[in-house]
């Protein structure tokens, strides 16, 4: 447990000492506040448009404000995720201090926790800056915060599944570009694979589609809290990191 | 400390540690020697737990690499060929690191910190990034990252491998008075080092243990009974190959090469049995052929010459053998004086 928090700290520490949180943090926080401007615009343009023409629109902040915000965060996500993860063990790799992790007197998966949770908690760093907007909906509006707290939950869940994914990759080559590419190409497959029920019902179909992060989001998206789409995240996650504990055992019998 | 039995690494294609056995004594310093691609780093990488054996044994401590490598890895300190440091690291801030790592904590944690600063000279980088320390710091750094939780066992792989003379003097220097609190095999391709730090060598050629010795057995082992003599003449020139074939007919001697000239003198290698039995009678002929002896030397045979005897061809291999007298003990003694 200590030694997954000393490796979880050495590496949110080198992610803060260079540029790499600052520059997520930064087009995080421009993309999104872009987003967040428009959803409001959108929303409140829409109040003054039913308004002169006498009509009772039905307003609501969370279905027309938090949820499009909250799905336009975890496609940010799928961009921000290969960056967050790539460097994780291909550096260490490629500059050989992954040889001081594993002759240490640390178990590999206290190594892969620990850098798996630094990528999670840098996110959910990333996440806070939402908060920074939704403030203001709480101060000016009276949105439910129950939706909301949901909605973080599964964001928070999807990017677990997706940097575990991520981690692997990066267990898989010394070339950070490649991680994060291959992580990117993996993350958006996962994501559009939903697509395909669009037109298909057969088992294949379905199966694929039950394998896409977007089916799972749905009804977190929504802010109900599903079970169901919970598990499936995490048995993700944990599989996930169980691929980049047999990666990372297997880099001993390859190198 | 060490003990290794049988040890094997195969890969898919080749074989790159091929059966080795070797055991190594608590505070002992050993040299392990061998050409590029030998299987130094294997088999080193082997005993860190690193990469895990095919076949065979290796335990340090009494601890198994294979079954309790927790317990191997408390004991050794490892020193990677290029030193695993990470750039963006302050040198006190990046061994405060790797000893929590290696379960230190606390007040023990600040205590060891200071003193592998102190032992190994990098107190005054302790500031500064470890990306923009010089060759030489950050091998040295590399080391006090190695010895900070005070391991029995230190594995230094090509510690010198880089550094610029005064900084390789500095490292052996380093390396010899870490002997007394750790016992430590260093890897390298350069056989002085071997001379001047290890008391043991290991040779290792193509995976394959070629000898484990130690040093002064193995300049023995080679260095068989050669003499050196510089002649000069008294006045006017020296033939050279009369020279050659007067001190050729001293009795004892199975062999005179020549070894150049300089300045008028004429140096060359005599080869006997018995060097000691044959130097009066050597430098009686030089005298009474009216020629001054301006030197007389066993000839030291270096590392150097032992190595290529045992990594060369058989032919070479079977030369040295033959060479190898038991009377020449003395030789070997006088040969360590010239050497050290």
């Amino acid at each position: 447990m200590r030694n997954i928090w000393i490796i979880c700290r050495k590496e949110l520490r080198s992610y803060f000492v260079s540029p790499i949180a600052y520059l997520l943090l930064a087009m995080f926080a421009i993309v999104f506040g872009f987003f967040f401007w428009n959803a409001v615009g959108y929303f409140s343009y829409m109040g003054v448009e039913a308004q002169m023409r006498g009509e009772m629109f039905p307003l609501n902040i969370n279905e027309q404000v938090i949820r499009p915000l909250v799905s336009n965060v975890s496609v940010i996500g799928l961009f921000l995720i290969p960056m967050i993860t790539m460097r994780l063990f291909a550096e260490e790799k490629r500059s050989g201090t992954i040889e001081l992790l594993v002759t240490s007197p640390v178990r590999d998966i206290e190594i892969i926790l620990g850098k798996w949770l630094a990528a999670v908690l840098l996110y959910a760093a990333i996440l806070l800056l939402t908060a920074l907007n939704f403030v203001w909906l709480f101060k000016y509006g009276n949105p439910d915060w129950k939706p909301l707290a949901v909605a973080y939950l599964g964001l928070l869940l999807q990017a677990g599944m997706l940097l575990a994914i991520g981690t692997f990759i990066s267990t898989l080559t010394r070339n950070q570009i490649i991680a994060g590419a291959a992580t990117f190409g993996v993350c958006l497959l996962l994501w559009v694979l939903e697509w395909v029920s669009g037109f298909e019902s057969a088992t294949w179909a379905r199966a694929m589609a039950y394998l896409s992060v977007l089916t799972h989001f749905e009804s977190f998206g929504k802010g109900l809290l599903s079970l169901k789409d919970a598990v499936f995240y995490v048995s993700a996650i944990f599989f996930g990191l169980f691929l980049t504990a047999r990666s990372l055992e297997s880099l001993r019998w390859r190198s | 400390m060490i003990a290794v039995q049988e040890l094997t690494k195969r890969y898919a294609r080749n074989t790159a540690v091929d059966h080795i056995s070797f055991s190594v004594e608590r505070g002992q310093i050993v040299g392990f020697l061998g050409p590029n691609g030998a299987g130094k780093t294997t088999t080193m990488r082997m005993l860190t737990c690193f990469l895990p054996p095919t076949s065979g044994s290796a335990t340090v401590g009494g601890f198994d690499v294979l079954e309790n490598p927790l317990e191997v890895k408390r004991r050794v300190g490892y020193l990677p060929e290029t030193p695993p440091l990470y750039p963006e690291m302050r040198t006190a801030e990046y061994l405060g690191f790797v000893g929590k790592l290696k379960g230190l904590r606390g007040a023990e944690l600040a205590n060891r910190v200071n003193f592998v600063l102190d032992r190994c000279a990098v107190s005054d980088v302790k500031e500064k990034v470890l990306g923009k320390l010089s060759k030489g710091y950050r091998q040295r750094v590399g080391l006090a990252q190695a010895i900070i939780h005070n391991p029995d066992v230190l594995i230094l792989d090509e510690p010198t491998a880089g550094l610029d003379p005064k900084q390789i003097n500095e490292t052996r220097d380093l390396i010899k008075s870490l002997a007394g609190d750790h016992t430590i095999i260093l890897s390298t391709h350069i056989l002085p080092e071997v001379e001047h730090t290890c008391q043991q060598v290991i040779i290792i050629n193509k995976g394959k243990l070629v000898a484990t010795d130690s040093v002064n057995n193995l300049q023995r082992r080679a260095g068989a009974g050669a003499v050196t003599i510089v002649i000069a003449p008294r006045n006017g020139t020296l033939d050279a190959v009369a020279a050659k074939n007067r001190l050729e007919l001293v009795p004892g001697v199975t062999r005179v090469v020549a070894k150049g000239s300089r300045e008028n003198r004429l140096a060359y290698e005599v080869e006997a049995h018995n060097d000691w039995a044959i130097r009066g009678d050597l430098a009686r002929a030089v005298v009474e052929s009216g020629w001054d002896l301006s030197e007389m030397r066993t000839a030291a045979v270096s590392l150097e010459e032992i190595f290529l005897q045992l990594t060369g061809s058989e032919q070479q291999t079977a030369a040295a053998a033959k060479t190898h007298q038991p009377e020449t003990v003395a030789a070997a003694a006088e040969a360590e004086e010239h050497g050290s």
